[in-house]
């Protein structure tokens, strides 16, 4: 067996030594470079685009500016396409913009022979503009007469949806109800992939080629074929090893305008290598949301009701847009169900930059929200907390009605159970109740709720190629993307284990997607690859395996019934005689004169389940009063997300998304200047990325109920780390303080305003003033 | 690519002294960990570059015969820590510089670079004002000392004629003699990170341990260039060890610093930090040096 066993990477030998090749080091030195050149307003219309002075530049191939471009409208989120109008993704860009609707929209585009021409011509363009008025508020956005973004969405609302459960408005009449009711703020944040976004495009036998660095190349085919009003089987996009992407890259980002440029200049091999300054604030951000938690609850601590608003901010384009707040939206009854309930969410165009998907899809949002309210509550109440969740929270046995994802396992109560134990959180709870000088200890917790995959809200496949080599081993190949969570390793165990290989590394995962080679599949997100590759890789295998026992039952007429392959040998069941080598079969199928035959496979899996992932953070902190300085002592994940494939990988998985959440809760936000709109902090000094000198060690622990949808019992662990944390450490601080912080980040602006708030900090020459 | 001029590399001081005459619109070079970000950030593409970076005769930290602290201008921010002279005279110095970037940049980056580009939150700066060093400048004419606090003209402007390089930082020895001192960076993060608010405070206690003698401290990021605090230092010099008085020599500090208020801190946190670092600085100092609280 190969499952189930922390195996090495399949990529790990070629990743450490420096020779695994990305797009940039697949880049031929010839290609012709392009600097884009971007909005200085936040919103407007370009009136003209003057090149002469930028043209003359030495090395400068050709300027394209907004009016060069052809006239179409394109979606760029990276969801699978739909049949249905009504549920495509809205389609609001253009490959270099007229109307500029955030500060670094795309105005034209620089081609050059290297990168110091084209920063030098970028430079020398100049744009004139006619300003509109602009707006980076949500709730300013709203209101009547606000800068409108697009004209076919009033108010700015690109979408409004709601939940109603029971009757709230008649639930809140119940005398003696105790009412709280808070607001909660989360930052904009950006993904901070070590790679930027970088893509190289070339024609090709009446093709465009493209070379991306994407999560979904077969998506980008689509969308490219789309934006250039080309036929989609002309693109071919090719996906190597990538750098990170945590959603910003299941996005298209600049491959329309790499092959749309390669096309304007005879099919020459054009660059585009977006700078980290660039990718800031151009590529896609996580949505800020502002959410308004109201509950209602008798003294004895039941909810009667409970009523939540969501204000999403979307940035300029719409993206994967209402999706975010929906799924966020969509886990507040789940989590803590409540008879009576309703919630409104709103998906708001504003003159910021993009969002679009990120690790968690809404659910770092939620997350701090509703755990931040529930110790909210607790505090009103008076009661412990911890155990209030236990009593409040989701029930084993729970259906969602939609998605029919049932709460098989105690598995809240078996992770919380594990985080106490190794931050002795209840003993210490107590003890940090009531402190007093500079510096204090506390320690907080939060579960979190999330969904693998994204059945039923949009098509989940997966679709998967075996191939039978002389020596026995395979190759194979899906959609679904090695983006450095060590899918590929997670594919190969199981396709060992599947087709009965001796060890994984007899199985060849071909890392790179290639839209005219590789099954089609939709790419890496929703936490989903090695859930829906379970599948495929299953039926897939089985069917492979079936043709080799037919192959066997020829060459040794025993029963195909009564044959199995064993550690790669065809085996008799009956007796457990090997009765010859995979690999003797597999030469003799290639080779023979009497019956020669490659021996392949393929299939398609279509999904129609999806899984419950659940888990909790734990930490302990220090907080230095004076200083406005949190430090976190200890911090533990713990997840139920099935049978693990690959323990060490699945560690790995958690210590990313626990740093992510770390950044969110105490640092990370990009800033905008009121005044201009600008970015102010769009690079990776002022950007407060937490380093590791800001993370202690890293736990992850977990607990393994087998998911019974999944060939493996496995479910989603890609995202769910990063959804738990900030609200853990925020639960912390005010063990620690008795300060309850609502916004996100808590940096020390925040714990400076707050603290001197509640009287911890008390500067005398402030007072005087 | 960098979007780079020329590129001259010099032999020997009086090379690099030559180059500079030679090219007076050309930029020196030293580690590279500040003019390279600035050449891509676009502030300083398409200079001439001098680099100066091969002299080795400009690295490492020695003793002069009468004492003084001689740190070569292109001793690197990890030389300085691990130094053992620094830890010996002004272990302080090394912990500042420690806490510059993370470990490649303090491995290229240098005490000369980090001075001459004259900003005012250089982790060197106010340690270095604090224990009052000498620049010693290299010119056609000879050498010229200038104490640190006339070196620093105005934000980004030094003190250095066209003819100069800088060569040597000097701490003399009346400045580092029994003297004890603490460094607080205070950033957002923990590597990585430009200051906030730098303090740095050193102290001379008497020999029964229960007076300041001399107590100097020294500001980053609390004005355009780093400053020391007069207002202060003199309240606090002759008067006894005690908890009161350094209480309200942090508070002093208001009289002498004016941090600015700015999207990355508001002047608010800036005053409060200031006032915490000095009193957390002047007590480890005093801890340091052997004194009781």
């Amino acid at each position: 067996m190969n499952v189930g066993k922390s195996v090495a990477r399949v990529d790990a030998f070629d990743k450490a030594t420096g020779r695994a090749k990305y797009t940039d080091d697949l880049c031929d030195r010839r290609a012709l470079v392009t600097r884009v050149v971007r909005s200085t307003i936040a919103h407007g219309y370009v009136k003209s685009v003057d090149v002469s002075a930028a043209e003359q530049v030495p090395g400068v191939v050709k300027i394209f500016t907004c009016f060069d471009v052809p006239d179409i409208k394109f979606p760029t989120a990276g969801h699978p396409w739909s049949v249905e109008e009504a549920h495509q993704d809205v389609a609001d860009r253009r490959l270099l913009n007229r109307h500029v609707r955030y500060y670094g929209d795309d105005v034209a585009a620089v081609v050059a022979e290297d990168e110091v021409a084209a920063a030098q011509a970028a430079a020398l363009v100049k744009v004139e503009y006619e300003t509109l008025p602009f707006v980076l508020d949500v709730q300013e956005a709203m209101k009547d007469g606000a800068p409108q973004l697009h004209k076919d969405y009033p108010n700015n609302i690109l979408k409004h949806s709601s939940i109603r459960m029971g009757n709230y408005a008649e639930a809140i009449r119940e005398e003696g109800l105790i009412c709280v009711d808070k607001w909660y703020n989360t930052p904009m944040v950006q993904h901070c992939h070590i790679e930027n976004h970088v893509a190289y495009a070339y024609e090709e036998s009446g093709k465009i080629v493209i070379v991306s660095s994407t999560q979904i190349p077969h998506i980008v085919r689509r969308t490219v074929g789309q934006a250039l009003g080309i036929d989609w089987g002309r693109v071919r996009v090719i996906k190597p090893y990538i750098g990170g992407g945590f959603g910003n890259k299941q996005d298209t980002l600049y491959e329309p305008l790499a092959a749309w440029l390669s096309m304007q200049l005879g099919g020459r091999l054009v660059k585009i290598d977006i700078p980290r300054e660039d990718t800031f604030v151009s590529n896609r951000v996580r949505h800020a949301i502002r959410f308004h938690m109201i509950s209602w609850l008798r003294p004895d601590g039941s909810f009667v009701a409970r009523k939540v608003e969501c204000f999403s901010n979307q940035g300029a384009y719409a993206s994967h847009g209402h999706s975010i707040v929906a799924k966020a939206m969509g886990s507040f009854p789940q989590l803590y169900p409540c008879d009576n309930f309703e919630c409104d969410a709103y998906t708001v165009f504003t003159n910021r930059s993009v969002a679009g998907a990120m690790r968690g899809y809404g659910m770092p949002q939620a997350s701090w929200a509703h755990e931040c309210h529930i110790e909210d509550i607790c505090k009103v109440l008076g009661v412990d907390s911890l155990q209030f969740r236990r009593e409040h929270i989701m029930p084993v046995g729970y259906v969602d009605g939609f998605s029919k994802n049932e709460n098989y396992y105690d598995s809240f109560n078996q992770c919380f159970d594990k985080a106490v134990a190794y931050i002795d959180y209840d003993r210490k709870h107590a003890e940090y109740a009531n402190q007093t000088g500079d510096i204090r200890k506390g320690v907080g917790i939060a579960p979190f709720w999330y969904n693998t995959a994204v059945w039923p809200i949009a098509l989940e496949h997966s679709s998967c190629r075996m191939v039978l080599n002389q020596d026995g081993s395979i190759q194979v190949q899906v959609g679904e993307t090695e983006i450095g969570q060590g899918a590929d390793t997670a594919y190969a165990q199981m396709a060992a284990d599947v087709v009965g290989l001796k060890d994984y590394t007899d199985v060849h995962v071909i890392s790179t997607q290639d839209t005219d080679v590789t099954p089609f599949g939709l790419g890496a997100y929703a936490s989903r690859q090695t859930y829906v590759v379970g599948f495929s890789i299953t039926q897939t295998g089985n069917i492979l395996k079936e043709k080799i026992l037919k192959y066997a039952n020829e060459l040794t007429r025993v029963a195909i019934a009564n044959l199995d392959i064993i550690d790669s040998n065809i085996v008799r069941t009956t007796d457990g005689r090997v009765l010859m080598s995979l690999k003797e079969l597999a030469t003799t199928a290639f080779y023979s004169l009497a019956h020669s035959e490659h021996i392949t496979a393929e299939s398609t899996y279509h999904i129609k389940n999806n899984a419950y992932s659940f888990g909790c953070c734990c930490a302990e902190v220090t907080v230095d009063i004076p200083m406005c300085r949190v430090t976190i002592d200890k911090i533990i994940n713990v997840h139920d997300c099935g049978k693990l494939i690959n323990p060490q990988l699945a560690a790995a998985q958690v210590h990313g998304g626990m740093s992510m959440g770390i950044g969110y809760a105490l640092s990370e936000q990009l800033l905008f200047d009121e005044k201009t709109g600008k970015p102010l902090n769009n690079n990776l000094l002022d950007y407060k990325l937490s380093s590791t000198m800001d993370h202690p060690h890293l736990e992850a622990q977990f607990v393994e109920n087998p998911e019974p949808t999944s060939p493996f019992g496995t479910k989603a662990l890609g995202e769910p780390p990063a959804c738990p944390v900030a609200p853990a450490i925020r639960n912390a601080i005010l063990n620690a303080t008795g300060v309850a912080i609502d916004d996100a980040p808590m940096t020390p602006h925040i714990l400076f305003k707050r603290f001197s708030e509640e009287g911890l900090i008390n500067d005398p020459w402030r007072k005087e003033n | 690519m960098y979007d780079m001029k020329a590129y001259y590399e010099s032999a020997s001081v009086e090379d690099a002294i030559r180059l500079r005459i030679e090219h007076p619109e050309a930029h020196i070079i030293a580690g590279g960990s500040d003019v390279l970000v600035q050449m891509r950030e676009g502030k300083r593409a398409g200079v001439e570059l001098i680099s100066i970076f091969m002299l080795d005769e400009l690295r490492g930290v020695k003793l002069d015969e009468d004492g003084t602290l001689r740190i070569g201008s292109l001793t690197s921010f990890s030389h300085i820590t691990k130094d053992p002279l620094i830890q010996k005279y002004i272990n302080v110095l090394g912990e500042a510089v420690d806490q510059v970037g993370g470990p490649q940049i303090r491995n290229i980056g240098t005490i000369g670079g980090n001075t001459c580009n004259g900003v005012t939150s250089a982790d060197s700066a106010s340690t270095l004002h604090a224990w009052e060093a000498i620049v010693e400048l290299t010119g056609k004419d000879g050498k010229r000392l200038v104490p640190i606090k006339d070196f620093y003209l105005k934000a980004k402007v030094v003190d250095i004629h066209p003819d100069e390089i800088q060569t040597a930082i000097l701490i003399p020895k009346e400045s580092y003699e029994n003297t004890y001192g603490a460094y607080i960076k205070y950033a957002m993060r923990n590597a990585l990170d430009i200051a906030t608010n730098g303090c740095s405070v050193n102290v001379r206690l008497s020999a029964d341990k229960k007076t300041f003698e001399r107590v100097r401290v020294a500001y980053g990021v609390a004005g355009p260039i780093p400053m020391r605090a007069p207002n202060a230092e003199a309240f606090i010099n002759g008067k006894e060890v005690t908890m009161e008085n350094i209480e309200a020599f942090s508070q002093k500090v208001l009289e002498d610093i004016n941090p600015r208020d700015s999207w990355r801190a508001s002047k608010a946190l800036r005053q409060h930090v200031a006032v915490e670092s000095a009193k957390r600085c002047i007590i480890e100092s005093v801890k340091r040096a052997g004194g009781a609280l």
